[in-house]
C-alpha cells in the first residue's frame, strides 16, 4: 500500500494515525543523515514559499522551524507579533489573508488561542502546521520527543513515560499524552493536584503525586516548566516556587538514589534550579540537546510530507 | 496484460558476470572505484553485482554504498504519489573517485540526473560512469547513456519492465515485458 499522511495540515497529534507518527519518524532519519553532511540542505521545497506567524514568543521552535524550512530550499518570511500590525488592531484572519495575498503555500503558526490554527485551516488555502496554540497542542513537540525516545530506546512501545510539572497549562503535556500512547507507551503525569486537570485519567494516564515514587516507576522523565505566563494570576497554584522545587524538582541525589537509570527530557526553555538542576540538565542522562537536533530533521519531514498533499499549478 | 520474460535466473547470473569481468578490466583493484546503488530499487542490482564481484575478486576491497535521489526528483509535487526518501550511504570520500552508479531500467534518464545530483552532495567524483541491467533504448527524455548494459531492448511506453527478485517473494530472480493490451 501506498504511504502518505492522512491529514492536509498538522494541527494536532490527536488527528494523526499510528502510520503518520511512523511515516514521519521513517523521513526524520533521512532528514537527520541530511543534517550530517558536508551540505546540509536538499532542494525539494524550493517552489514553496513558508510564512512562520509567531504571535506568541518563541525561541527554539522559531528558529528549528526557520532552519528546518530553510534546509529543505524553501522561502521563508519570519513574522512576529510583537513587530506587526496586531498591535494596530487587525484581526487574525486579516492578518493571514495578507500574508496570503502574497503567495504563500505553508503557515507555521503559534497563537495563544488554543483552536486558532484549526480556525485558520477552516477559512484559509494553505497548508497549516501549529507550533503552539495556547494550552492545547504542540504537536511537532511531541513528535520530537517520541522520536528522541525512539532513539535513545530503540522504540517507544511498551516504555513508560512520567510527564512531570505544570500539566494544566502545558501543551506539550496533552500531545505528549497523545503522541506516546499512539506509540504504545504507558504515560503517568505527575504534579500538584492543583496543576493537574480533573478527570485527566480519562484519557488513560496514570496519575501520580509523589515524584520518588513516579520517577521509580518510569523509563523516561519528561521535566516541564511551570508556564507563569499561562496562570491566572488571582490563584494560587502553590504556595511557592521553593516549596514546588522541594516537592517536584529534578537533582543529582534523587536521580541517583533511582534504582535503575532512567532519560531524562525537557521540551526548554529550562529554568535551571526550579524544575531541574543543572546538574541534572548537563547529566549523560539528559536528552535535552538531543531533543534539540531531532527537532529540525522532525519538523523537516512533517513540511517535505505536507508540502507534497499540495499539488503544484499545471 | 502480457508478459514476456527478458531474463531469467540463468541469464541473470551470466549478465552479472560479465558485467563484473567488464568493471574488472576498467578498475581492477577498485583502489579508486566506487559502485554504488541507486534506491530503491537499483540496490537490489547492486547487492548482486557487489556479492559476485567479491567472489571473483576477493582480495579487493570493493567500496559500496547507496544513493537517494528522492530529494533531487523533478517531479516533487507533480504526482499524486508521495515520495518517501530512502537511506543514503556514501562509505568514502567521494573526492577524485570514479563512481560507477547502478541502476537496474533507464528508462527517461531523470532519475539517474537526480541520483548524479544526489551524489555531488558528497564531493566531487573524478567521472561518473553508469551501469543498468535493461536499457530502454530510445525513449530517453534527457541525456543519458550508460557505459554498461545488462540487456538492451526497444520497447513502447505502453509496455513496462518489471523487474523481481527472489527475497522479495518472486519464485525466481527474473525479468518480465509487460504489456498492456490496446
Amino acid at each position: 500500500m501506498e504511504k502518505k499522511l492522512s491529514v492536509d495540515h498538522l494541527l494536532g497529534i490527536k488527528d494523526l494515525t499510528k502510520e503518520d507518527i511512523e511515516l514521519i519518524f521513517s523521513q526524520a532519519d533521512e532528514f537527520k543523515e541530511v543534517l550530517n553532511r558536508p551540505i546540509k540542505k536538499v532542494p525539494s521545497l524550493r517552489d514553496i514559499t513558508v510564512a512562520n506567524l509567531f504571535f506568541e514568543n518563541s525561541t527554539r521552535t522559531r528558529l528549528s522551524f526557520e532552519l528546518a524550512e530553510k534546509r529543505l530550499s524553501a522561502d521563508v518570511v519570519n513574522f512576529s507579533a510583537s513587530t506587526s500590525s496586531v498591535k494596530k488592531g487587525e484581526t487574525l484572519i486579516d492578518t493571514v489573508n495578507n500574508i496570503l495575498a502574497m503567495k504563500v503555500d505553508m503557515v507555521v503558526m503559534r497563537h495563544s488561542a488554543p483552536g486558532s490554527c484549526l480556525f485558520l485551516s477552516q477559512h484559509i488555502d494553505a497548508a497549516i502546521v501549529n507550533a503552539g496554540d495556547g494550552t492545547h497542542e504542540h504537536p511537532t513537540q511531541a513528535l520530537l520527543d517520541a522520536y528522541s525516545i525512539r532513539e535513545k530506546l530503540g522504540s517507544v512501545k511498551g516504555k513508560k513515560v512520567v510527564i512531570v510539572g505544570d500539566i494544566t497549562h502545558s501543551r506539550v503535556a496533552i500531545s505528549n499524552i497523545y503522541c506516546l500512547q499512539k506509540l504504545g507507551a504507558q504515560v503517568m503525569v505527575c504534579g500538584p493536584t492543583t496543576l493537574i486537570p480533573r478527570h485527566i485519567e480519562k484519557m488513560g494516564v496514570i496519575v501520580e503525586h509523589n515524584l520518588i515514587k513516579a520517577l521509580e516507576w518510569c523509563d523516561v522523565a519528561n521535566m516541564l516548566r511551570i508556564q507563569l505566563e499561562r496562570q491566572d494570576v488571582n490563584v494560587s497554584y502553590f504556595p511557592s516556587l521553593r516549596e514546588y522545587t522541594m516537592q517536584y524538582g529534578l537533582d543529582k541525589k534523587t536521580l541517583d538514589s533511582l534504582s535503575k537509570k532512567i532519560v531524562v527530557m525537557h521540551p526548554g526553555p529550562i529554568n535551571r534550579g526550579v524544575e531541574i538542576t543543572s546538574d541534572v540538565a548537563d547529566s549523560e542522562q539528559s536528552i535535552i540537546l538531543d531533543q534539540v537536533e531531532n527537532g529540525v530533521a522532525i519538523r523537516m519531514a512533517v513540511i517535505y510530507l505536507l508540502a507534497q498533499r499540495r499539488r503544484t499549478a499545471e | 496484460m502480457s508478459n514476456v520474460t527478458l531474463i531469467d535466473n540463468n541469464y541473470l547470473g551470466l549478465i552479472i558476470n560479465r558485467l563484473c569481468y567488464q568493471l574488472i578490466e576498467n578498475h581492477f583493484p577498485f583502489d579508486n572505484c566506487v559502485l554504488i546503488g541507486l534506491q530503491p530499487r537499483g540496490v537490489y542490482f547492486a547487492d548482486k553485482m557487489v556479492e559476485r564481484l567479491r567472489e571473483i575478486s576477493p582480495k579487493s576491497k570493493i567500496h559500496y554504498g547507496k544513493v537517494d535521489p528522492t530529494f533531487y526528483r523533478d517531479d516533487f509535487r507533480r504526482s499524486d504519489k508521495t515520495l518517501l526518501a530512502q537511506p543514503t550511504e556514501i562509505p568514502v570520500d567521494l573526492e577524485g573517485k570514479t563512481v560507477v552508479l547502478i541502476d537496474d531500467v533507464l528508462y527517461t534518464g531523470r532519475t539517474i540526473r537526480a541520483g548524479i545530483a544526489g551524489l555531488f552532495e558528497y564531493g566531487r567524483p573524478k567521472s561518473v560512469e553508469l551501469m543498468v541491467l535493461i536499457d530502454r533504448r530510445l525513449s530517453r527524455q534527457l541525456p543519458v547513456e550508460p557505459n554498461y548494459v545488462g540487456l538492451s531492448i526497444d520497447s513502447y511506453d505502453n509496455q513496462k519492465v518489471k523487474v523481481m527478485w527472489k527475497h522479495e517473494g518472486a519464485t525466481d530472480d527474473k525479468v518480465l515485458l509487460l504489456t498492456e493490451k490496446e
